[in-house]
């Protein structure tokens, strides 16, 4: 399988603190990978060194896009990141409160815009083409994510789940081959979570992209993920598909301690 | 049923009991002051009762009258949070129904272009100063209102632009209408030169770092005195011709006047449509969050230098038309003041809101001008505005609504409501 993500030997460290200690992941074309650990393991690290939040300490961040070109990540902006094809959302929900659902998502397509300050002002044919263009790719990606009814509502006014699903359909409009979310699934109830985990595998399917997922509730992890990623004190613990992984004794003894009699 | 319970809550028991402890209070609190008055010469004592009531009656009303404001907010926004975002105040509603914003509008412009006819000279004067604060508060609305950047130090760069044309015409003789342009020019190259040392910081530092940018342009004018003439200022510069005519004293005025009109209506066209561009969003999601905004795509040191610099256009342009019209400028009339002032109008008007912005800079120029009588209390009356608008009304005069986009077509085909 090709690889569109090549981690090698990612290390993070704050001060004398190993965030991340050589740290190795790779994620193959139109796969759904779970990252899992217990708090504090440096989940959210890694992402943010993925995106370019975090400059690394050391070791290699690169991705490949479908057409074949790698880049390597390391030391560029959010911004470079994104525009390369790799997008995120976040654990703790960071969507523009007070701008319109339609407007999140149409900030998600700047990337992918090219108006400047003259064409702004001037309003020329391209400009308004582009304008035109982005409304409706916008409202074509809320009906997809059922956001639609919400159009002209205030972020900040919408229903959690929503809230959550507006994320993803803000990082969907960058047009990622690569997926990142960050416990997408964090304060949701079952139902909401089930509705998530169909939109997860509706995305991977329709979109063909691949999806990197940090996520603490296991149904949803084991039914979702090909593969799954343990990551404890900032050093990847084990590795496999989810059968593997959830009798792993090494894993067990990651998030409930060791047996006293073992 | 619900308007009766609501005017339970207006009137409650609960406020008349603490306005009336606040008022015992306070009439115990001046007691001293207020009530007993010791006649030295004659070894007495005045007791002036009076004056207890009067305080007693004052402090009650106040304290009532303000509960019962904050009590009408919090109704407001409770409303406001069960309601749908359509929900917009009277101001707001009038001002987006074409009925009436229609005629709104044709009666401002048929008032600001006949205004020099029907008034006097001395009021042109004031409009012009008003537009010309117009066009200056609408540029730092793109800084503070849309990209959420507090800058304290606006008015350097309207000392830019003042000195720009000054300092072009001492030297070379060039005319107004040449510097206009360059004064614009001048203002953009320093909002990147700000910008620059900035990028890195937000709220509260970059709000110093500002504060001190503005300093040192007032202080290098100030002490260099071979380069600006020092505090003594720059005096007899020439007002804008028109087509090569040398104009009459009136007439010049009035001239200055539709040029700052022209340039108003400009400023609010450019602004207008920056707002509702792809840069226009970008700034304002900058505002929002500025790591989501990074994470969506958007390059955050080109968002902000265009921000700074674009709004430091205007100031660069309004500083042009200053020194054109009072013919007079000095380092003392770019002081941390007019920054403060100019941000005033942004906040009083309504953050990112154009409408209020122009509204807010009218507001706060204007009716000082028309109450000099009671110039002495001026500064008293602002602060007390000032305090009661943050508390009562944050978003300003007039508040900024988000762009409504309507899908009627495709919501009629999909059957939805």
């Amino acid at each position: 399988m090709k690889a569109v993500l090549t981690v090698t030997q990612l290390t993070k460290t704050f001060g004398g603190l190993h965030a991340l200690d050589g740290v190795d992941l790779t994620i193959g074309r139109n796969e759904i990978v779970a990252l899992i650990g217990p708090n504090g393991a440096g989940k959210t690290t890694l992402f943010n060194c993925l995106t370019g939040v975090y400059i690394p300490t050391g070791g290699s961040v690169e991705i490949t896009s479908p057409e074949g070109h790698t880049t390597r990540l390391n030391g560029l902006k959010p911004d470079k990141v994104t525009s390369l094809g790799m997008a995120r959302t976040f654990q703790n929900i960071r969507l523009f409160q007070n701008m319109t659902v339609l407007e999140n998502v149409m900030i998600g397509r700047h990337c992918r815009m090219h108006a400047g300050i003259p064409g702004a002002i001037l309003r020329n044919a391209r400009t308004r083409r582009e304008e035109k263009a982005v409304i409706d790719d916008s409202y074509r990606i809320l009906e997809n994510f059922q956001l639609d009814r919400y159009v002209n509502e205030f972020a900040k006014n919408l229903p959690y789940g929503a809230q959550r699903r507006l994320e993803i359909a803000r990082a969907m409009a960058t047009e990622p081959f690569l997926l990142l979310l960050d416990e997408p699934a964090a304060g949701m109830n079952a139902q909401e979570t089930k509705d998530l985990d169909d939109l997860i595998v509706r995305l991977r399917n329709k979109e063909e992209i691949s999806i990197l997922l940090i996520e603490h509730d296991m149904k949803l992890v084991t039914s979702l993920s090909d593969r799954i990623f343990v990551v404890d004190y900032g050093r990847k613990i084990a590795e496999g598909t989810p059968a593997e992984v959830c009798c792993n004794p090494v894993v067990i003894k990651a998030y409930l301690g060791e047996e006293i009699d073992a | 049923m619900s308007e009766i319970s609501e005017h339970k809550i207006l009137f409650g028991w609960e406020e008349i009991k603490k306005s009336l402890l606040t008022c015992i209070w306070f009439m115990f609190l001046t007691f001293p002051i207020m009530v007993i008055q010791v006649n030295t010469i004659h070894r007495t004592v005045e007791w002036r009762w009076e004056r207890l009531f009067f305080v007693g009656a004052g402090a009650f009303l106040l304290s009532f009258l303000w509960r019962y404001m904050i009590r009408r907010k919090e109704a407001g926004i409770k409303r406001e949070e069960t309601a749908q975002n359509t929900h917009q105040d009277l101001l707001q509603r009038l001002l987006s129904n074409p009925r009436f914003s229609r005629p709104a509008l044709a009666v401002a412009v048929l008032f600001f272009l006949t205004f020099p006819l029907v008034f006097s000279l001395y009021q042109i004067d004031i409009m012009t100063t008003a537009l010309i604060y117009v066009v200056v508060a609408l540029g730092l609305n793109i800084v503070v209102g849309l990209a959420g950047l507090l800058d304290l130090g606006y008015v350097a760069f309207f000392a830019v632009g003042a000195y720009t044309y000054a300092l072009l015409n001492v030297h070379f003789q060039l005319g107004f209408w040449i510097c206009l342009p360059i004064g614009g020019a001048l203002g953009f190259l320093f909002g990147v030169l700000l910008g620059f040392p900035v990028l890195r910081l937000r709220g509260d530092y970059l709000a110093i770092v500002t504060l001190g940018f503005g300093e040192i342009i007032r202080l290098v004018l100030e002490n260099w005195n071979e380069f600006s003439f020092g505090p003594s200022g720059i005096a007899n510069i020439p007002r804008p011709g028109f087509m090569g005519m040398d104009l009459a004293l009136h007439q010049n005025h009035t001239y200055i006047y539709y040029l700052m009109v022209g340039l108003t209506v400009f400023t609010i066209f450019v602004v207008r449509r920056l707002q509702d561009s792809r840069i226009g969003r970008a700034w304002t999601a900058l505002r929002e969050d500025e790591i989501a905004c990074q994470a969506m795509g958007i390059n955050k040191t080109r968002t902000k230098l265009s921000a700074f610099a674009i709004g430091a256009t205007w100031a660069g342009m309004g500083g042009v038309v200053f020194a054109a019209k009072t013919t007079f400028i000095n380092p003392a009339s770019f002081t941390i003041w007019e920054s403060v002032i100019i941000l005033c109008c942004v906040v009083l008007g309504g953050m990112g809101s154009i409408i209020g912005v122009v509204a807010g800079a009218l507001v706060l120029k204007l009716l000082p001008e028309y109450f000099r009588a009671f110039s002495e209390y001026r500064m008293l009356v602002f602060g007390t505005v000032l305090v009661l608008m943050m508390v009562f009304r944050p978003s300003g005069l007039i508040s900024s609504v988000r762009r409504v986009y309507r899908f009627e077509g495709r919501n009629k085909l999909e059957g939805q409501p």
